[in-house]
């Protein structure tokens, strides 16, 4: 079975390409990529004209809620949405429930995922059993069942000392521990950034530092182990600051940024009228810390973005501001919300946006995706940068509907998403 | 037509009203205080009307001003009160307010612990809505009784300083205090523990000082706040002692203040805590004043809010 | 009040509203024996005036200021959707008790009675006068309610989308009442 894309832009950053170049995909890999493949007869033509064709792109932090919270979304319905926005791989976080810590739900994930059939799914187990934050998860077994990464997110890892443990153990199968930084005692109660915003909506604030007193501290511990150590969700500008002095210092130290953190502030909740669509964790952060995250995409201190894409059911959310759950979700309007928001006012170019979903994340988490090296398994996303669309949440394949974009007229979409080489979504007319 | 007119159906809060809805606010207000001066202290005016106060916590002084200010009105009151949120009661709050709009009140009256809650109301309800406080958010007839007090004794608000003291992290009361006063050209000082002050507070047009004499000083109202007790779970400060000998407000403390300085506190107060009471029922206490000026500034809003909802039909 | 107006007939001089209203300071005191327990309530704005104007008239003839009254009458109007244009409420002041007292309410135009209606009403709460009557200064007809005036000073014919528009020199510079028509 052969697939050949061609007449589009070509951008792979993981070998600096960038130009009018088709793509041979041959039993499910990239065969060639030139000017002018050869050895075509036989195969299936995709015309790309007009498009931009990457590697396809990865999310590297979903919580697909599989297993036990399928009323929010399962593996089969979030794969589907990343599939239709563009998305040929996404890592999923541990905290269902029960907690991926163990051989068997890592392996039940997968086995879902492969089900499904609309992207790879990578796993990424516990640090702790149960997420519990005290003995270690076993994190060999569920590396070998396909796990490619470790975190408790949801939670922090709080015990420095089982953080400093993880970082030496992870490094036999060299693997990140992913951090969701936060120290709970300074966050405590809080429901939004504390800052301006929640002073004059009398809601109860997590400072930056809640975020910044972890980092600090776990930077140390990667220092003195050697480990690899990834940011999750980086809020704060000086969280981004230490993670540039750490890589300055050569230090395995690594970050994702959201979509929404970059594009929004905690103002939004007020603007919004206390929409719970604007309430997730780490909260929206002020303005400076949006400008510094801004400047950490473009100096490549972030090395990918990632949507922390959270399902939850609309019922869960349409309470009381303080009430409702963190989190929204962020699939379906990664690529189009980059594209319009980063891309276009020309904050980072096409081929750097392009190396935050696609090589960026693949180097922190060792994955073979996210490149057209001749060999690596024949993905590909198909995007127009210039046809507009309208955010509607009703439209998504999601099973959640918890969006803070609604409504966003955006030019850039995905049109056609090509996994393993069999093409997935096509563009409607 | 010279009357700037009123046309909003809800009252959630006092950052959104003009300068102009909230003279209208306090003119009306004023006219009101007559009907309570009567014989006959009741008009017709809300007749046939129906208000729900729907309060999730409790609250005596403020559903009692309420109250009477709708039986003043002759409106048709339901008192609808519950201590639990919907999370702890598992009927959401939508629900409940659905409930409650099937019966077709034409005004509900919320008091709620969360902020944005009146918000979320008055976006899905025909009714019109009142806050009645959402929170540490804000509680906008409680700035607008405080505002008809000051202007009564000091004839305006324009030019006046005014220094709130005490808990401002967790008060409505200073929120919308803040809103109003800027609003009306007064300058406003908060004062309070450092541990108790919201971060970036000055971004909402206001100083701040952190020693009572200071915030006495050169002021022409003093506005303590009440110690929340019960909030002060975040080691605010070490005990009610320590708390009185820094903020807690006595004759003593007052001796450098201005002439004619005016004494306020929203209630219900911690006599020994916030202040003293030789202060509360002291000379320069208009603490009582307040309590009558809040059923005159809720009968008008009432009013104001039926009129603009029954133009809509 | 939505479209414009224009002038369709002038209805009384300043002259003829002068001679109107001694004529009705006349009745009055003919109607009630004196001046002994009367007291004249101008309903806001335009019968304010008005009562200013018979007191006037009152206290040249006899020789006795008699006390007047305002009454704002917004809190009793059946409809609600007047309010919202303008909405402010003003104050009701009556120069004493009501008791005993007979009440001479008066109103520039008396027209479908509604307003008298109001004003009946507002006054039942600040007491039980011994009896209340009312003057007013045009009567234009097209009454919703049974209600009559005991003193008229001009009667006139209107059409109901007509307004009539009375001026005092008190409110609005001049003395004058003038029928308007829609153009």
């Amino acid at each position: 079975m052969k697939l050949v894309v061609r007449g589009g832009r070509v951008v792979d950053p993981s070998q600096d390409l960038d130009g009018d170049l088709e793509i041979l995909i041959e039993d499910g890999c990239i065969a060639q990529i030139d000017k002018k493949v050869k050895g075509v007869r036989g195969a299936e033509v995709y015309e790309a004209h007009g498009m931009v064709v990457s590697p396809g792109l990865i999310d590297m932090h979903v919580h697909l809620r599989e297993p036990g919270q399928e009323y929010k979304e399962t593996v089969r319905t979030g794969t589907l949405a990343a599939a239709a926005a563009g998305f040929t791989s996404v890592a999923c976080m541990p905290n269902t429930a029960p907690v991926i810590d163990n051989r068997s739900i890592t392996e039940h994930v997968m086995k879902e995922a492969k089900e499904a059939g609309f992207a790879r799914v990578f796993p990424i187990g516990a640090v702790s059993k149960g997420q519990k934050g005290e003995e270690m998860a076993e994190i060999g077994e569920m590396v070998t069942a396909g796990a490619v990464a470790v975190s408790d997110d949801g939670f922090p890892v709080s015990n420095a000392e089982l953080m400093r443990r993880a970082l030496l153990y992870a490094q036999h199968y060299d693997i990140a521990v992913i951090q969701h930084a936060q120290d709970l005692d300074l966050s405590a109660g809080g429901v939004m950034n504390e800052g301006e915003w929640s002073t004059r909506l009398g809601l109860p604030g997590a400072p930056g530092s809640a975020e910044d007193v972890m980092v600090a501290r776990d930077v140390l511990l990667a220092e003195d182990t050697g480990g690899r150590y990834h940011v999750a969700h980086l809020s704060t500008g000086r969280s981004l600051d230490m993670v540039r002095r750490a890589k300055a210092q050569g230090l395995a130290v690594t970050c994702e940024a959201t979509p929404h953190h970059l594009l929004l502030t905690d103002e939004a909740v007020s603007e919004s009228g206390f929409s719970t669509n604007t309430k997730m964790n780490p909260p929206l952060r002020s303005e400076r810390d949006r400008e510094a995250l801004l400047n950490g995409l473009a100096d490549g201190t972030i090395d990918a973005i990632a949507s922390d894409h959270a399902p939850h059911h609309a019922d869960e959310k349409d309470v009381e501001f303080s009430a409702a759950p963190f989190g929204i979700i962020g699939l379906e309007t990664n690529l189009s919300v980059c594209l319009d928001r980063l891309v276009r006012p020309g904050i980072i170019s096409l081929n750097r946006l392009v190396e935050l979903f696609t090589v960026g994340p693949a180097r922190v988490l060792n994955l073979p995706v996210g490149t057209l090296v001749p060999g690596a398994p024949g993905d590909l996303t198909v995007f127009d940068p210039n046809r507009p669309v309208t955010v509607r949440a009703k439209r998504f394949r999601s099973k959640a509907r918890n969006t803070p974009f609604e409504g966003w007229r955006l030019r850039g979409r995905p049109v056609a998403t090509i996994l393993g080489g069999a093409v997935l979504a096509r563009p409607k007319k | 037509m010279t009357q700037e007119g009123w046309s909003r159906k809800d009252l959630v809060g006092i950052a959104d009203l003009s300068p102009q809805e909230i003279q209208l606010i306090l003119d009306t207000a004023e006219s009101f205080r007559e009907v309570s001066e009567r014989p006959i202290k009741k008009v017709p005016t809300l007749r046939g009307k129906t208000v729900v106060n729907l309060f999730f916590e409790p609250s005596t002084r403020t559903r009692s001003s309420f109250e009477i200010a709708e039986k003043r009105l002759s409106a048709d009151s339901l008192n609808f009160s519950s201590s639990s949120s919907s999370l702890s009661k598992g009927e959401s709050l939508i629900d409940t307010a659905l409930n409650l709009q099937a019966m077709a009140p034409d005004l509900i009256v919320i008091r709620h612990s969360h902020p944005g809650v009146p918000h979320m109301l008055a976006a899905r309800l025909p009714s019109g809505v009142i806050n009645a406080g959402d929170g540490a958010h804000e509680h906008p007839t409680q700035a607008l009784l405080d505002a008809l007090t000051i202007v009564q004794h000091r004839g305006r608000l324009q030019g006046l300083k005014v220094s709130i003291v005490g808990d401002i992290e967790h008060s409505r009361v200073v929120r919308s205090n803040i809103h109003l006063l800027n609003k009306m050209g007064a300058e406003v000082t908060l004062a309070g523990p450092r541990t108790m002050m919201p971060v970036e507070v000055e971004k909402l047009g206001v100083k701040t000082v952190y020693t009572l004499d200071e915030a006495i000083e050169g002021a022409d109202v003093i506005m303590m706040l009440r110690v929340q007790l019960e909030r002060q779970s975040r080691m605010a400060f070490p005990s009610t002692r320590e708390y009185f000998n820094l903020f807690g407000l006595t004759r003593e403390r007052l001796k450098p203040a201005k002439r004619g300085v005016i004494i306020m506190h929203p209630g219900p107060m911690n006599r020994g805590v916030e202040i003293a009471s030789d202060v509360a029922d002291g000379p320069y206490s208009v603490i009582l004043e307040q309590v009558a000026n809040g059923v005159a500034v809720r009968m008008a809003v009432l009013y104001l809010l039926a009129g603009a909802l029954q133009e809509a039909e | 009040m939505s479209g414009e107006l224009r002038l369709k007939k002038n209805v009384l001089s300043e002259q003829q509203m002068a001679r109107i209203l001694r004529r009705m300071a006349g009745e009055i005191l003919e109607h009630n024996g004196g001046v002994e327990g009367l007291m004249l309530v101008g309903i806001r704005t335009r019968g304010v005036p008005m009562a200013e104007g018979l007191a006037a008239e009152i206290e040249r003839s006899e020789g006795h200021k008699v006390p007047i009254g305002v009454l704002d009458i917004t809190l009793y109007r059946d409809d609600l959707s007047v309010i919202a244009p303008q909405p402010v409420v003003k104050e009701t002041r009556l120069p004493g008790p009501v008791e005993n007292q007979t009440l001479v309410l008066c109103d520039d135009v008396l027209y479908t009675g509604r307003t008298i209606r109001a004003a009946l009403d507002a006054l039942t709460d600040y007491g039980r006068p011994k009896a209340v009557q009312l003057a007013v200064l045009v009567d234009r007809g097209h009454r919703e309610l049974p209600i009559q005036a005991d003193f008229v000073g001009r009667k006139i014919a209107s059409d109901p989308d007509e307004v009539v528009e009375v001026r005092f020199v008190a409110t609005d510079g001049e003395d004058k009442v003038m029928i308007m028509e829609p153009e």
